[in-house]
């Protein structure tokens, strides 16, 4: 896939989970914006798992913390083959497998996440089996900055340094905002990279809307032999869309139909400049 | 227990179960590299002490971080390893209950959930360190299988289906020595109740470590009374062996139920539903420990306050019986 088919391919899922959380009047709309490029660069270039043989142990795992923004996850999965992206018509409905958290119901998802601050512990024990037994596929999970608080990922940092996990790969989807108000409001995390430093992790600092920049760190690692690997990827909530970027209205919000006409169409927009 | 020099003609003395599982886990664990122990700087009380050292590369520490501890073992067997998450069953069962709730049973990874110094067996430590929330927490939980043995025999059984068991399960485990209870039945069976005593003029369902004083009620109740009673280690709370259950109030006996937990939500509500919906109309008692904080006190002298106890479940059994006349 070349670089603009990666770009066309970001704005393609911006455009489709919109489409999904109008039709289904729910979803975390400005968070599965600000993680779409990230999940395009890991489903696309970065994550060697197989959508006909997804329960290959040798694959990369790929637990999203942040199980709020599935939408993103969805319709990435989809495109990467996974189910046919119509299964998505039924989101959040009666019956659905399609619910509004990542489920092990529906065909390349790792775990049933949703409850913040548990993807990093499993994703820890996922990489501690991985060293144990001498295999070099690798862990990725995706955190949302409003998770940070919880004290259970503070035990798995101290945990993934303590085992050298250089095997483990977190990323912070930084848009720097919650429910509540920006992170400095609620709780103010101060510089996540010095905690993390400081609790033994590399990290690496990167545009999370660069697809060649996240490609690059992800492709990259370990950053430290014996290190865990942290990327902090600064983002925008509502990512694509003019009138929801940093708007914390559109956290869960779900457009109009005006609003969502105004949203692809601006998306289209920026695919004929692409 | 007061009486255990008493029926030492009777019954053998075994060890600790949390003892017997430790020791069988090592055992198991020489051949099968997949078994690992995940503590939280907790191999001292889980006695794996020994494990650690035989077997440094299966066991996985992650310090005093229970929440951790369920999530990293989540993710061990999600990986395919045979994680066996040792913690005591206060902190293990609460601090860490969303954990098991979603990354062990509603993610259905298979980890062996080990309940060390379960129940009040910390007896004078107070209630930070009892557990007598556990199953009522866990039995309202989906896809969680839920074992307390009440001797030796049951213990090692248990370990050993667990190491094979596909579906999440909570070992519920206690620190005094136990006696072997019916050396006569040697099946064991995750929800299958096992009788260790049989009478037909009443029924004592009791799990983990009230099967003993159930027993010894029996016994005296035979002794002194002439009525002979069928006590049964109902070891697996969930799912309940509702065959069993009915085979015993068919006949209209009474029913003592008696557990080392809170009577809200345990072994007792779980029976009296079943029977109760069931239509039966045994007469029936629950003994536990009330909706109160425990007294002060070792193990054995809160069992003789709340009545679990041989002479308490006498006492009760008997109140029982008289209030059927």
């Amino acid at each position: 896939m070349t670089d603009r088919e990666m770009k066309l391919k970001s704005v393609y899922l911006r455009k489709s989970l919109l489409k999904y959380i109008y039709k289904a009047k729910a979803g975390h709309t400005g968070g599965s914006l600000s993680c779409t490029d990230i999940l395009n660069v890991l489903y696309n270039r970065v994550l060697n798992v197989d959508p006909k043989n997804f329960k290959n142990p040798d694959r990369d795992r790929y637990i999203q913390s942040k199980g709020h923004c599935v939408e993103a996850l969805f319709v990435t999965l989809a495109n990467r083959g996974f189910f046919p992206e119509s299964d998505l018509e039924t989101l959040c409905q009666y019956q659905s497998h399609y619910i509004g958290h990542p489920t092990k119901k529906v065909n390349g998802v790792e775990q049933n996440t949703g409850a913040l601050g548990h993807g990093l512990p499993i994703c820890v024990g996922e990489a501690i089996a991985a060293k144990l037994d001498n295999k070099t596929h690798r862990v990725f999970t995706l955190l949302g900055d409003g998770e940070l608080p919880e004290g259970s990922n503070w035990e798995a940092f101290l945990s993934a340094y303590h085992y050298k996990l250089d095997n483990l790969y977190a990323i912070l989807d930084y848009n720097k905002q919650q429910i509540t108000g920006s992170n400095e409001e609620v709780m103010n995390t101060g510089s996540v990279r010095d905690k993390l430093e400081t609790f033994g992790w590399s990290v690496k600092e990167v545009d999370g809307h660069d697809l060649k920049e996240l490609e690059a760190a992800l492709n990259n690692g370990p950053f430290e032999t014996g290190k865990p690997n942290f990327i902090v990827a600064h983002t925008v909530k509502g990512k694509g869309v003019s009138y929801m970027e940093g708007n914390i209205k559109w956290h869960h919000g779900v457009p109009s139909q005006e609003e969502y006409e105004l949203a692809q169409s601006e998306l289209t927009e920026a695919e004929a400049e692409i | 227990m007061q009486l255990d020099k008493i029926h030492e003609k009777d019954l053998k003395m075994g060890i600790a179960n949390q003892v017997v599982f430790s020791k069988t886990l090592e055992e198991l664990a020489a051949n099968d590299k997949a078994i690992l122990a995940v503590t939280s700087d907790s191999r001292g009380s889980g006695k794996l002490v020994p494990f650690a050292e035989r077997y440094p590369k299966q066991i996985v520490e992650v310090g005093i971080a229970e929440q951790n501890l369920v999530g990293v073992a989540a993710g061990l067997a999600s990986a395919g390893k045979k994680a066996f998450a040792v913690s005591p069953a206060c902190f293990l069962s609460a601090r860490a209950l969303e954990q098991i709730k979603n990354d062990v049973a509603y993610s259905d990874n298979p980890v062996k959930l080990i309940a060390i110094s379960a129940g009040v067996s910390y007896g004078a430590l107070g209630t930070t360190h009892h557990s007598l929330h556990d199953y009522a927490a866990l039995r309202s939980i989906n896809n969680m299988t839920i074992v307390a043995p009440a001797d030796n025999f049951e213990t090692e059984h248990a370990v050993r289906k667990a190491v094979e068991f596909k579906k999440p399960i909570y070992l519920r485990l206690g620190k005094k020595p136990m006696p072997f209870l019916n050396e006569a039945d040697q099946s064991f069976e995750f929800g299958k109740g096992r009788v260790v005593r049989e009478g037909e003029d009443l029924a004592i369902i009791a799990n983990g470590e009230t099967v003993y004083p159930a027993w010894l009620a029996a016994k005296a109740l035979e002794e002194e009374h002439g009525i002979k009673t069928t006590v049964v280690s109902m070891h697996t709370i969930k799912p309940l062996d509702t065959n069993l259950l009915e085979d015993i109030a068919v006949n209209g006996r009474p029913i003592l139920t008696v557990e080392e937990h809170m009577v809200n939500g345990g072994l007792g509500e779980a029976c009296a539903s079943f029977l109760f919906q069931n239509r039966y109309k045994n007469p029936f008692k629950i003994v536990g420990i009330p909706d109160e904080y425990t007294v002060t006190g070792s193990q054995v002298e809160i069992f003789n306050h709340y009545g679990i106890s041989g002479s308490g479940l006498k006492e009760s059994a008997l109140e029982l019986i008289n209030s059927k006349k």
